[in-house]
């Protein structure tokens, strides 16, 4: 009892630590694209941010610098991603490729040039990463039954990003539904033509969306290569742009469904990194790839409509023309 | 999200057609020159390794053309998916399907005669890249599931799948790295080298083979069904007003599934030209990131067969050219052409409107000089 116990928590706390990066890029594509435009470019955005938080904290040593590079390499990213697409009207799937195919890319072409690792920046460990924190009475509280351990292995001892992941739902969502900028997001998202007609600029309201969205993809990056990883690999996003844009899709542009989607995808991963090689009464070992597959098909699955449809913002995809 | 822009009447075509893609493709070669400098090479010499690798000679020239051949069959995939208002982004995982359709075809048929085998191969290929695009389609028509969205996952789910079927049950038996038996020389498509030799032309050894022409007669075959049959004149109503489809009798959910169908046959003949052309076996990651770039090529080609036959050449020489790249230069490394990739669909693709106004204002107030247009 006590085992299965420890076990669903360990289960638990990798969904908490693989749900992180997601829970952002996915808030981060919601002002993105409540505002108007797709953000399929969140993958690369991510994976510039992780490539350029780990460059700088391996230089300087600090991850707080790094964090702050991170975040300005994906607002960087995600000004060109404004420029092409609102600015010149640009076509917003295809910008947001070419931004992953760029940074896929640069990434391992600079840090190959920089720090001659085939592609990688050097392993950091210290101060160049976010430690895991240990939350007050962490330590006192372990012996307790049940809210001990729920307490101490589960919500103490992660690094500073997970929590700041956590802060972010209900600060996104209260950006996004109870201040004026968040009002004027929705708007532009909505019918841009209603909000240019109040006075209001289209393409400022879009811009700082974009902005906002550059600051938590940054901070997504960052905790894959300075927090959760110690340096930058090639790829090591690995798709979860992508998955996190797929359960913005899933929890309908909503931040509190959001995180529910990607805690739902962190869990299935978290449950195949224990899965591998296990043989499961019945049915024997199921094979990794399969294991690997299932947030991508659940993902399909829930998208064929099991959840109810999905409605995107009215004027998604759409560049703004203003009317002459 | 149509691609298609409204150029004004009196701008020259060769402006639309010719001096704003040469506009952008050069701005993306500048900033990749830039990225050469950052990296500590020098980008002029960067530039002529790369032309001379991929036009210097015969042999880079069969290269060229070998990696033309992908591009053409991903950028028409795109291209028939766009003409549907549609965006295709599993050609990854289409091609890799494709490639599995023929390899079970080699696998299975390979002892008998190749002209047994080379039509089934064809039919195996286009219904297994059909098979895996229909269902992002069937969804999309019927579901409403965003097709970006499910391809993407898709492309996943393909990569899952052939890594499955390549570690567990089509592995060659005594073998360690995940790949099939090799084919038996009957199933291979000939080489290039070898049909041209047998009419008398000699041609350096290059993985060029028969699936440039049917590279070539996919390419016919778009040009007239999309232009020259109804079902093509269909879809491009659905692709340009859906409303409009609708009330002219015509099914827009029909017509995704057909265009997405079709879209994916043609992004499955990557298999035919890398897995019976080049690999004679079935092997991983043959796919290379060729479906992603057709988008590429589409955009650049405007979404019709003889732009992007001329675009997929531009994107083989830049393979071809970069691999040379790679081995000449010290600094750079293969990702580069990845970098100038990703930069030429930005410029070509996302920023096609940025040289638009300065470059057809230019030329209309040329042609213009007399009649003074008012906007």
């Amino acid at each position: 009892m006590a085992d299965a116990f420890l076990y669903v928590l360990l289960i638990l706390d990798a969904t908490f630590r693989v749900a992180t990066p997601l829970v952002l890029a996915a808030l981060a594509g919601m002002f993105s694209e409540r505002s108007g435009v797709i953000d399929i470019g969140l993958e690369g955005k991510m994976l510039g941010s992780a490539f350029a938080a780990a460059a700088c904290a391996s230089v300087t040593g600090s991850a707080w610098a790094g964090l702050l590079v991170g975040v300005a390499a994906a607002i960087a990213l995600s000004m060109l991603h404004g420029f092409a697409c609102i600015t010149h009207r640009g076509n917003q799937v295809v910008s947001g490729m070419a931004i992953n195919i760029v940074v896929a890319g640069l990434a391992p072409t600079l840090g190959f040039a920089w720090f001659h690792q085939g592609g990688q920046t050097p392993p950091l460990s210290g101060d160049a990463r976010f430690a895991s924190l240990t939350l007050p009475f962490a330590d006192a509280t372990a012996d307790w039954p049940i809210i001990g351990p729920l307490y101490s292995e589960l919500i103490s001892g992660h690094n500073i990003i997970v929590y700041m992941a956590a802060a972010a739902v209900p600060i996104a969502a209260w950006i996004l539904f109870r201040t004026r900028f968040g009002l004027r997001i929705r708007a532009v998202g909505e019918n841009p033509h209603a909000v240019d007609t109040a006075g209001i600029s289209v393409v400022a309201i879009r811009y700082r969306a974009l902005i906002v969205t550059g600051i938590l993809c940054g901070i997504a990056g960052s905790y894959l290569s300075i927090a959760h990883g110690a340096g930058f690999a090639r790829d090591m996003t690995a798709g979860k742009g992508y998955l996190a844009l797929a359960a913005l899709v899933f929890g309908k542009w909503k931040p509190v469904p959001t995180l529910f989607a990607c805690l739902l995808f962190a869990f299935t991963d978290a449950l195949q990194a224990r899965l591998q090689g296990a043989d499961i009464p019945g049915i024997g070992v199921i094979p990794v790839q399969f294991i690997q597959a299932l947030p991508y098909i659940l993902t399909v699955l829930l998208l064929a409509g099991f959840v109810g449809r999905a409605i995107p913002p009215k004027a998604i995809g759409q560049p703004y023309v203003k009317e002459r | 999200m149509s691609v298609v822009g409204s150029a004004p009447q009196n701008v020259p075509r060769f402006v639309t057609l010719g001096l704003i893609p040469l506009a952008n493709l050069a701005a993306a070669f500048i900033i990749s020159g830039l990225v050469v400098v950052i990296v500590g090479d020098d980008p002029l010499q960067a530039l002529e390794v790369m032309l001379y690798g991929a036009f210097g000679s015969a042999e880079s020239w069969g290269f060229t053309l070998y990696y033309a051949t992908n591009f053409v069959f991903t950028g028409l995939a795109v291209a028939i998916a766009f003409h549907c208002g549609l965006f295709n982004i599993g050609g990854e995982g289409q091609a890799m399907l494709g490639g599995l359709g023929v390899g079970l075809v080699c696998l299975g048929f390979d002892d008998w005669p190749f002209v047994v085998v080379f039509p089934l191969a064809i039919v195996a290929c286009a219904l297994f890249g059909a098979a895996w695009a229909f269902v992002p389609g069937y969804l999309q028509a019927k579901r409403g599931s965003h097709v970006v969205i499910t391809t993407i996952m898709f492309n996943f789910l393909a990569s899952a799948l052939m890594t499955y079927l390549l570690v567990e049950v089509l592995i060659a038996p005594g073998q360690q790295s995940p790949e099939s038996r090799e084919f038996a020389p009957g199933a291979w498509l000939p080489y290039m080298h070898d049909m041209l030799r047998a009419i008398g032309i000699s041609m350096p050894e290059t993985p060029l083979n028969l699936a440039f022409v049917v590279a070539l007669a996919a390419s016919v075959f778009v040009y007239y069904f999309v232009w020259r049959t109804r079902w093509g004149y269909e879809i491009r109503t659905v692709g340009q007003n859906e409303t409009a489809a609708v009330y002219a009798g015509i099914s827009p959910s029909k017509n995704i599934i057909l265009a997405m169908a079709i879209s994916g046959a043609l992004a499955g003949f990557v298999g035919l030209n890398e897995i019976m052309g080049v690999q004679h076996r079935l092997i991983l990651d043959f796919s290379g990131g060729y479906g992603f770039v057709g988008i590429a090529v589409a955009l650049m080609g405007r979404n019709h067969p003889v732009g992007i036959a001329l675009s997929a050449l531009l994107f083989g020489a830049l393979y071809q050219g970069g691999t040379e790249l790679a081995f000449e230069m010290d600094k750079i490394t293969r990702e580069m052409v990845v970098v100038i990739q990703g930069f030429v669909i930005l410029f070509a693709g996302a920023l096609e409107h940025m040289f638009r106004p300065q470059l057809e204002s230019l030329f209309t107030r040329r042609s213009n000089a007399a009649a003074p247009a008012g906007e």
